[in-house]
């Protein structure tokens, strides 16, 4: 069966888009084919800096023939449509064509006409352009002359030459001629771009491959990595140092060179007093060579570069030209680390220590976190706030962990993470440590990004935890209040990371924290810092006649909307009094007394709890409160959420659960757990029935109650008592449905418990119900289980012996009475009708 | 004159044309390899200017339909980059040679290589790398694909192909390169320090190094950009000169032509660079420094606008 080989020759492709490409190419051009009936038996793309290629083997020299039929008119039609029937078939005569029957329209002609297959080649001569033309490269150009028309040809770089062969094993091949926009295909390539230029003649991919080889071209990109990758190895190892391995690195290096060439490029060892994770972003980053390590594991003052040459003298000048950039880049690097531990001219004497200047720096650009959740400094003042409060909950010391929410993100302006983001939080520990700071304090500068994915380190200390909390929490309610929630694959602010992050963090550490409350000190946080309107609370809602006046734009807002009506008190009374509504007293009189009396209560409740917020912005500020260019006030940020919570005018508005904020977000990390534990193994159908019984946000509990669960389901108690459960469950759904919901659910009668069998029962269900509580209060659910386990034989036995439906409709009631006992003892534990399986 | 002190003098003669031994040298090699590829050699355009992009033969040259071949040196100003002539490798105050090949040719990338050749590199004995990286300049509403061109892991060129200027398709693609001559001069001469570049390729009393020429200006720039260039003036200047660029923008407009592009593009120039001043000076806050940065495109895009009204750019005759 003949092959196919194809090569786009053209100017360097960005490294990052070659394996993409390549895949691309496989899939487009062998859907194209199997979409026309040419079946292959394997194809492979490849892919190098100028050149994208595919072999397709097995592919049959031609498509099958196909028959097709086509009806004609009925035997004895007018000549007429006997001739065009003719015509359009392609047939001599009427006897060429088939009679059938049909028992509606009796006798018809049917002409069969042979379709030949076409050959392959012709397919593909067809295809390609089109699948040229579209190719999906993440950004594409036109270039040269060609380019003055609009539908000029784009391709990442320009594109140079195409080869398209096709060929059977022992025949010469053939070029399948197509033509892109006045590049015509052919069977010439080109070599290595300096150590083989000249044209080369393709056959077939054999040659293809072993002629590229000797002019120094190294098709497969897997292939360079090998061989880049073992070079760098044993080069490391003659040097007595250790390649530091870079899978993203080695990726990159692969789409670089067409003939990779290993070599060994040094810097001064004192450049080594800069912290060895720079000088590894620097050297990465900026040259795309690899680091070593020495015996003892500290990074050695060597590098492995990758060039793409033979060169004449081994490599020295290269080796020589890179290592000079990495001194000139590592001479950076250190002046960007002496800087950053120095005084900020601007700033020196005026606002504490290096990393204090570079917050005051931070606050004074005003860097915006979001264009609707205002600047970083405020984000920061709300991470303080925040971890202050959280603090005594996970064991950190409360100053402590202020101060390093404080300093957190002060590194974002340094002149190293300005260079090389990703050292965020790294290089603030490093300059935190450097100023004196308390270790765990600098230790929570890097830590609180942490965990960012599911193989990071979750943070152990104190301190970093409650700043990882905050960190997180502050992103996810404030996202939250802004509508922009994760939909989909979209999660552009990584907000499911972030959930995650708190899960992790909560449960690696065994926390005890309620995620409503954690929510509900977030937004507070948020009405002090980055969502103040312009003037006062007071002023979004102004009095106005909707029929003469829009209400003021602050107050369309979602954000402030949301946080004003957190709690939901808004709709509490029906769902027609909306904002628009409560804007404003409406004191006309009407036949709708009562809803204008809603609104007008609406109305009310809103001015008072502005005023409120505004009574609080006014005695904060008395107090020197303000956040902002105002670092001895930042101390007191923590009281913040104390001092709120001790105004009694404001405490029906924040003690109550955050709603429907607190519930949507309540639920996503339920979503988020759920994947977690069934990662984890964990039935999905147990975390459901925890999270079913009411008021479950505290995780480490709901993980605890699901671990018990799981754990008594496979004894055989567990297994016949979900059995009981079930059967009762189903008749008093049977029955309820006949005398309406809750019709059993009053204390059975002592009295007219007849049979032994349900005597037992109750007088088990009572003491078991009882202690089952008790032991939930005590946060023991393996001791609640067992307390439950005690019904499975009275259960059984009541079921064997009792007849529930009895003719006496009080022994039916009582009975029915006594089995919602039954289950409402089973849901102190969890929601059983929940459990599957 | 002996014979032997004759051809010493002709050495030296020709050590101050030699590109590996002089920064001039450089720049004339440069010029006259590009004179031989049809190239008008220009001078540099006597404005400040932040990139030799900006020059009006790049910038308003590469758009409408007509071909055009030019190289030129362009001193740059970037008033942030300012060291106070500390750093070894920053400048305030430097020079790019910049050519334009419209449309761009088939062969670029060759002539591109041809014209390291001459400059002495050698390929047989440097690794030579085009590296991807995309080129847009935000103020000019300009961009394109292309690389940044290595030479032993040193960034020594720019290399673009546009696809759009001052908001305009380019039709046809125009091919540009930018030399950084210093790196380039630091890297054939082997220094590692701009300061200590050789400038006219003599030794001994008659050496002039980069030093000579430029430290006393990158001192004194750095103290006039980041310290002394008065905010409220430079306020002014940026406002007039827009102010300018619009009122000539409108009063060139005639019909369906243009009489007055240029001037106007000079306007649009000098305000782009009070901007980098003010900036420099850190009187632009993060949400200020976006919307000076689209007022800049605005005035680029109108001047591209009114260009593509000119023979220049390409418009037949007006009525």
């Amino acid at each position: 069966m003949p092959d196919l080989l194809l090569e786009f020759f053209s100017e360097e492709i960005p490294a990052r888009m070659q394996r993409q490409g390549a895949e691309d190419l496989k899939r487009l051009v062998t859907g194209a084919l199997v979409e026309r009936g040419l079946l292959y038996e394997g194809a492979q793309s490849f892919v190098t800096p100028r050149r994208l290629a595919l072999h397709i083997v097995g592919l049959p020299a031609e498509q099958t023939k196909s028959m097709e039929e086509r009806k004609g008119p009925r035997v004895g039609a007018p000549d007429a449509a006997i001739q065009g029937f003719l015509k359009s078939a392609g047939l001599a005569r009427i006897e060429d064509a088939k009679i059938e029957k049909d028992p509606k329209k009796g006798e018809f002609y049917v002409a069969l006409i042979e379709k030949p297959g076409r050959a392959t080649t012709q397919v593909i001569a067809e295809i390609f352009p089109a699948i040229i033309r579209g190719f999906p490269w993440p950004k594409s150009m036109r270039w040269g002359a060609a380019s003055v028309r609009s539908d000029a040809l784009r391709w990442v770089r320009p594109l140079r030459a195409i080869v398209c062969t096709f060929s059977s094993q022992h025949e010469t091949p053939e070029i399948v001629k197509f033509d892109v926009d006045g590049l015509a295909s052919g069977d010439t390539t080109y070599g290595h771009r300096f150590m083989a230029p000249d044209a080369i003649k393709v056959r077939r991919f054999e040659d293809y491959v072993d002629n590229l080889a000797k002019a120094r071209v190294v098709l497969d990109a897997e292939r360079r990595k090998q061989i880049i990758l073992a070079d760098a190895r044993s080069l490391a190892l003659a040097h007595g140092l250790a390649l530091v391995e870079d899978e993203g690195l080695l990726e990159e290096v692969a789409g670089l060179v067409e003939w990779p060439v290993v070599l060994m490029g040094e810097f001064e060892a004192a450049f080594l007093e800069i912290p060895s994770e720079v000088i590894r972003a620097t050297i990465r980053a900026n040259q795309k060579c690899f680091v070593l390590r020495d015996a003892s594991g500290k990074l050695a003052n060597k590098f492995i570069l990758v060039a793409n040459l033979i060169a004449s003298d081994g490599g020295a000048a290269i080796a020589a030209g890179n290592g000079r950039v990495v001194r000139a880049r590592l001479s950076d690097a250190r002046h960007f680390w002496l800087t950053d531990l120095a005084s900020l001219p601007d700033y020196k004497g005026k606002a504490g220590k290096p990393l204090d200047q570079r917050l005051a720096k931070l606050r004074a650009l005003g860097i915006v976190f979001h264009e609707k959740l205002g600047s970083q400094g405020e984000r920061v003042d709300r991470i303080a706030a925040l971890s202050y409060k959280l603090a005594p909950l996970v064991g950190a010391d409360p100053a402590l962990a202020r101060r390093a929410a404080i300093l957190a993100k002060a590194d974002l302006v340094t002149e190293m993470v300005g260079e090389f983001p990703e050292l965020q939080g790294l290089m603030g520990r490093y300059y935190a440590a450097g100023q004196g700071e308390d270790a765990a304090v600098a230790a929570a500068l890097e830590d609180h990004y942490k965990p960012q994915g599911p193989n990071d380190r979750t943070p152990g200390a104190p301190i970093s935890i409650a700043v990882a909390l905050a960190d997180k929490l502050d992103a996810l309610v404030g996202f939250w209040i802004i509508d922009e929630k994760p939909t989909g694959s979209k999660d552009p602010y990584a907000l499911r990371r972030a959930a995650l992050g708190i899960i992790r963090l909560i449960l690696d550490n065994n926390l005890r924290l309620s995620i409503a409350d954690c929510v509900r000190w977030s937004l507070l946080a948020y009405i002090l810092y980055g969502l103040r309107p312009d003037a006062s609370y007071r002023s979004l809602a102004k009095e106005y006649d909707p029929q003469l006046t829009e209400p003021t734009e602050r107050w369309c807002d979602p954000s402030y909307t949301m946080l004003l009506n957190f709690d939901g008190f808004i709709d509490k009374r029906g769902e027609d009094a909306g904002l628009f509504q409560i804007g404003h007293p409406d004191h006309s009189p009407g036949v709708h007394g009562e809803e204008i009396a809603r609104f007008a209560a609406a109305h009310h409740e809103l001015h008072r709890r502005l005023e409120e917020l505004d009574r609080l912005a006014d005695s904060l500020t008395a107090i020197g409160f303000s956040g902002e260019d105002n670092p001895t006030a930042l101390g007191l940020s923590g009281d913040v959420v104390g001092y709120y919570e001790g105004s009694p005018d404001l405490r029906p508005i924040y003690a109550q659960p955050a709603l429907p904020l607190g519930k949507s977000l309540l639920a996503f990390f339920a979503d988020r757990l759920k994947v977690y534990l069934r990662d984890k193994g964990a039935r999905h159908d147990l975390i459901d029935a925890v999270f079913a019984l009411p008021g479950q946000d505290d995780l480490l509990m709901i993980v605890r109650r699901v671990e018990a669960l799981g754990r008594f389901l496979e004894t055989d108690d567990g297994k016949n008592l979900l059995a009981g459960y079930r059967r009762a469950a189903n008749i008093l759904r049977a029955e309820e449905k006949k005398d309406g919901a809750g019709a059993f659910s009053s204390a059975h009668d002592e009295d007219a418990l007849v049979l032994p069998q349900e005597k037992a029962l109750a007088n088990t269900l009572g003491a078991a119900s009882r202690s089952a509580a008790e032991h939930v209060a005590r946060e023991d659910f393996e001791g609640a289980m067992r307390a439950l386990a005690r019904l499975r034989a009275p259960v059984d036995a009541f079921f064997v012996d009792v007849t529930v439906n009895a003719d006496e409709p009080e022994l039916r009631l009582n009975r029915l009475r006594l089995l919602n006992e039954l289950r409402e003892a089973v849901h102190t534990v969890a929601d059983f009708s929940k459990i599957v399986g | 004159m002996s014979a032997v002190s004759a051809s010493k003098a002709a050495q030296e003669a020709d050590a101050s044309l030699d590109p590996t031994r002089s920064f001039q040298a450089l720049i004339l090699t440069l010029q006259a390899y590009w004179a031989r590829q049809d190239c008008v050699i220009l001078q540099p355009y006597d404005m400040e200017v932040g990139a030799g992009t900006f020059h009006p033969a790049t910038t308003l040259r590469s758009l409408g339909p007509t071909p055009w071949k030019a190289a030129y040196a362009q001193p740059s100003r970037r008033p942030k980059d300012g060291r106070y002539g500390e750093n070894p490798n920053r400048l305030q105050h430097y020079y790019q040679f910049q050519v334009i090949l419209k449309p761009s040719p088939e062969n670029l990338q060759d002539l591109y290589l041809g014209s390291l050749k001459a400059i002495g590199v050698d390929e047989a004995l440097h690794d030579i790398r085009f590296v991807e990286d995309d080129w847009e300049s935000p103020t000019l509403g300009a961009w394109g694909l292309g690389w940044e061109c290595w030479c032993d892991g040193m960034e020594v060129s720019q290399f673009t192909y546009f696809q759009q200027v001052a908001g305009f398709e380019c039709a046809p693609v125009s091919g540009e390169l930018t030399y950084g001559l210093e790196r380039l001069a630091m890297y054939v001469q082997g220094v590692d320090s701009i300061y200590d570049l050789n400038f006219n390729g003599r030794d001994g009393a008659a050496r002039i190094s980069y030093r000579d020429v430029f430290l006393q200006a990158e001192q004194e720039y750095s103290r006039f950009n980041f310290e002394y260039a008065d905010t409220e003036i430079l306020f002014r200047h940026f406002k007039d000169a827009e102010g300018e660029c619009r009122a000539l923008l409108e009063k060139g407009a005639s019909g369906t032509r243009h009489l007055m592009a240029l001037p106007a593009y000079d306007q649009c120039i000098k305000a782009s660079h009070a901007f980098n001043l003010l900036d420099a000076r850190g009187v632009i806050s993060v949400t200020e420094r976006q919307s000076y940065i689209l007022r800049v495109r605005e005035l680029a895009k109108a001047c591209g606008a009114a260009w593509l009204k000119t023979a220049g750019g390409g418009a037949g005759p007006g009525q």
